[in-house]
């Protein structure tokens, strides 16, 4: 479907649910859509991005397909929040990742492998085991992972600020929004406990019609699972430059205590993820970006694989290796990020943050209704 | 049909003939009780439910206010608002057995997995006496057949009754429609909960006259009163009267059927309402939206052709709920009559006297205001505001038939009266199948839901007692 068809069906869709409201208790989708009467693209798009896909609506709608009027809300939004992404790409040249995003990333994620795994063979230290003086930074200098690390991460931070922006100019919000701490403290605690995730207090639909909490707890996991393992990194940059205290870390240095707690989450929670998306009722997801969910699954999965193989094996030889393909993981990992299936959770937290500015203005305007 | 001949599915101690919310509650009860039961639902699974998929809220009285009720609700007040709206035509005894039953119905049904939506405020007005059900009507029932499905209430869909085996009150077997052909099936106990019989247009013709051909069915188009015919054919009591149903004004665009709630409009207190020779008819301002929505079905009916316009002008616009369908647009009321295919200068005429007639006063749609015409036939009392800023809009609307309240008479413990004046033996009913029994004329907004679940539960207890005694 193109943007314009997506925002057509959206619009129709909004118009009945609008009619309709039966659904306005289970989410932020359908209160902030009751705040409007006719839905621009902007609206459309903070709508779709507001969603979470948990399908409650879909499974409760009495004009669901095959209903004449084929109201299918999680579905559609997912369309046209995906194609949102693309459009708010920057550089927009690179918005074309988006599409057939599981290969682009299996190829730079490949690619970015190839190198560092080249660049570190060519290094003396590589032949020597990994109990030469000096550890991992005889292999590549810390400063030199440092400057690339930090460059990527510069970049990929950059790029999604950038993209961010155009989000927010699109949907119309003033950048003011972003500075009050009310809203923000209130996305930021909605957004941490997937509150609108749970269609409405029973879970979210899955498969079959059990409403159940299986994605919600997989994406706890995988999310608090990657702050761990950011933390682990930052905790160890610290360590570094301002104790000059070197890795390799003992096991119960807070660095690897982190990492492998974050690494735990970042392998089951994937996982739980992939099975969930498998058994999920096609009738409630884009199939078409089926790629890029996955894509993304599996670089956060590999990063903490990897991550954990050279935790584990570290003191062997195979360390040298593992190390390449860990950092060209997690390189690439960074340097697709607002490429990818990631992009989802800063649209969603922007959101949620304008959300809560709205929903917070609509109660000063009728105070005593709650 | 040789009722031998046909193949049979196991027995079963309750058959409930039915599953929307009057079925479940009464499989549901039945199944608690002990008794083995069968659901049998006319509609593939999807159209389950026939009109409850469609409901949003149930009245149900209560002496405080709850997480999703602003305020108590006490029996006395809601027997009293049964009384004005039905103008006592509901049966005492029954009416008030519900309504004190009804307080349980509020813990029961969550029970049963149902989730009430804590109040919100806002668009709704019926924050104190009706409770909302989270994710609307279809989600209720679908937490319904979850429930009925863990504790072993089996269901079949496509599965029409077409015929009972009555004798001298005592049901002893139905014959099921099936994908796979006739099918017939013994019960000990029959629970009969189709609905009421709004989708059959050629019975409303009977009551309405050629007219009902042009009435468009909100609701489901499964519920073709079969089951009421034959029950009432085959010596069971009937009870109402055939033209006595709900029925408000929706957008005559809207499908002929299973159109649901988003085709209603609620803009006919801020503006006029013409037939299609251009004449207004009733007082549109006569009371508060929510107390009238419901008599502009039939009024709409008797217009010829069954047909009317809603016209209003820029300044109403935004104050109503939005609804499916835009109202049409255009720059004057000739163009206006233009488009709708009404004599201009006919409604041209009508719109000036009106304007000539409205009164100052304060306009306030929250309240009764002072706003009114003068001298002017028929009136309109409240918020009456010159037709006079364009754009000017229209919508067009027929009578849009809820449900229908002709059913069999119970009793209180749900058991069907026979029309020599015995009782039934194993033969109950419950829901808009036997609604007329309290709502004999008019509509206090939940009942339907009320009717439903109380009787319901009934039913499935007294079927499953007598089951297996
Ligand atoms: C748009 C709309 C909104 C409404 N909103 C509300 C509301 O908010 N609150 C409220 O209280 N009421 C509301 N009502 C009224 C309410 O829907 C009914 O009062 C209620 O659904 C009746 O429940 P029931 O179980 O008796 O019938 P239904 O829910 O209609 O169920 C009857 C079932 O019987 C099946 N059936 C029919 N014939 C046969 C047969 N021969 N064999 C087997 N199965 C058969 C049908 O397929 C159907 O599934 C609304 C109605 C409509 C149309
Ligand atoms: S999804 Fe369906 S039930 Fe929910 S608000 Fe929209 S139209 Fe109504
Ligand atoms: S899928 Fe869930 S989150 Fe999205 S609109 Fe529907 S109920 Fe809301």
């Amino acid at each position: 479907m193109h943007a314009a068809d997506m925002l057509k069906e959206s619009d129709r869709l909004m118009t009945v649910c609008n009619s309709c409201r039966y659904c306005e208790g289970l989410c932020a989708v359908f209160p902030a859509m009751e705040m409007r009467r006719a839905f621009t693209a902007g609206d459309l798009n903070y709508l779709a991005n507001l969603c979470h896909g948990c399908g409650a609506c879909y499974v409760d709608c009495q004009f669901a397909p095959p209903h004449e009027f084929s109201v299918n809300v999680p579905k559609t939004l997912a369309k046209l929040r995906a194609g949102s992404w693309e459009r708010y790409a920057w550089p927009g040249a690179l918005s074309g990742l988006f599409r057939r995003n599981g290969l682009a990333i299996a190829l730079i994620a490949a690619a970015s492998v190839a190198i560092f795994l080249f660049s570190f063979m060519r290094a003396p230290a590589f032949s020597n085991p990994a109990t030469a003086p000096g550890g991992f930074y005889a292999i590549m200098p810390h400063n030199a992972i440092a400057l690339l690390f930090g460059g990527v991460f510069v970049y990929a931070i950059a790029a999604l600020g950038l993209s961010l922006r155009r989000f927010w100019t699109d949907i119309g919000e003033p950048a003011a929004t972003l500075a009050a701490s009310k809203p923000l403290w209130q996305a930021i605690r909605d957004a941490g406990s997937l509150r609108y995730l749970d269609g409405g207090g029973v879970g979210c639909y899955n498969a079959g019609e059990k409403p159940d909490d299986v994605r919600r707890f997989y994406h706890h996991l995988t999310f608090y699972g990657f702050v761990l393992c950011f933390a682990a990194t930052s905790v160890a940059t610290l360590y570094h430059y301002l104790l000059g205290r070197e890795a390799p870390y003992a096991p119960w240095d807070l660095p690897v205590v982190l990492g492998t707690l974050g690494g735990l989450g970042l392998v089951i929670g994937p996982i739980g993820l992939a099975r969930a998306k498998r058994t999920r009722d096609a009738a409630m997801v884009d199939e078409t970006r089926f790629g890029m969910d996955a894509a993304f699954i599996v670089m956060l999965l590999l990063t903490a694989l990897t991550g954990l193989a050279l935790l584990a094996l570290r003191a062997t030889p195979a360390m040298n290796a593992l190390l390449a393909v860990h950092m060209g993981v997690v390189f690439a990992l960074f340097l697709t990020l607002p490429y990818s299936r990631f992009v989802h959770g800063l649209y969603r937290f922007a959101a949620l943050v304008r959300y809560a500015r709205e929903r917070a203005d609509e109660k000063r305007a009728k105070p005593g209704e709650e | 049909m040789n009722a031998a001949s046909v193949p049979t599915f196991p027995p079963v101690d309750v058959l409930v003939i039915g599953g929307g919310n009057a079925g479940l509650c009464a499989a549901i009860s039945a199944r608690r009780a002990g008794a083995s039961v069968l659901v049998v639902e006319a509609a593939p699974k999807f159209y389950r439910g026939g009109n409850t998929r469609h409901t949003r809220n149930m009245r149900c009285a209560h002496d405080a206010a709850t997480e999703s009720l602003s305020g108590p609700y006490t029996e006395d007040e809601f027997f009293d608002d049964l009384l004005r709206v039905t103008q006592g035509n509901t049966n005492e005894d029954l009416a008030r057995m519900m309504i004190a039953e009804s307080k349980e119905m509020l813990d029961w049904i969550v029970q049963q997995g149902v989730r009430w939506q804590p109040s919100l405020g806002g668009t709704l007005s019926l924050g104190r006496t009706n409770s909302f059900f989270l994710g609307g009507g279809r989600s209720m029932l679908n937490a319904l057949y979850l429930t009925a499905d863990k504790l072993g209430v089996d269901v079949r869909y496509d599965a029409e009754v077409l015929d009972l085996e009555i004798d001298g009150g005592r049901c002893r077997a139905a014959t099921i429609k099936h994908p796979e052909g006739l099918r017939r099936i013994e019960a000990k106990s029959f629970v009969a909960a189709a609905g009421g019989f709004e989708a059959n247009i050629e019975w409303l013709k009977e009551a309405w006259g050629p007219a009902a051909e042009n009435f468009l069915i909100r609701g489901t188009p499964y519920n073709r009163g079969a089951l009421l015919r034959l029950l009432i054919d085959k010596g069971v009591e009937q009870v109402g009267d055939p033209t006595q149903c709900h029925a408000v004004a929706i957008d005559a665009r809207a499908p002929k059927f299973d159109g649901g709630i988003i085709t209603r409009l609620d803009c006919v207190v801020f503006g006029i309402v013409v037939n299609n020779r251009a004449e207004r008819f009733y007082d549109e301002g006569e009371d508060i939206w929510p107390k009238r929505y419901a008599i502009w079905g039939r009024l709409v009916a008797q217009q010829p052709d069954q047909i009317a316009y809603i016209v209003f002008d820029a300044s109403s616009l935004e104050l109503f709920m939005p609804s499916l369908y835009r109202p049409i647009a255009a720059a004057s009321i000739g163009e206006l009559a233009g488009k709708l295919g009404l004599p201009p200068e006919k409604l041209e005429e009508t719109v000036a006297t009106f304007n000539r007639a409205v009164q100052p006063g304060t306009f306030d749609d929250k309240v009764l205001d002072d706003c009114r015409t003068e001298g002017l036939t028929p009136p309109k009392t409240h918020w009456a505001r010159r037709i006079e800023r364009g754009p000017f809009y229209a919508y067009p609307v027929r009578p849009g038939i809820t449900f229908t309240y002709l059913g069999v008479r119970v009793d209180a413990r749900a058991r069907m009266h026979m029309a020599d004046g015995s009782l039934s033996d194993n033969m109950f009913a419950a829901g808009e199948i036997m609604a007329g029994n309290v709502l004999g004329r008019g509509y206090a907004a939940g009942i339907g839901m009320t009717i439903g679940a109380v009787f319901g539960r009934i039913a499935g207890r007294e079927a499953a007692a007598h089951a297996c005694r």
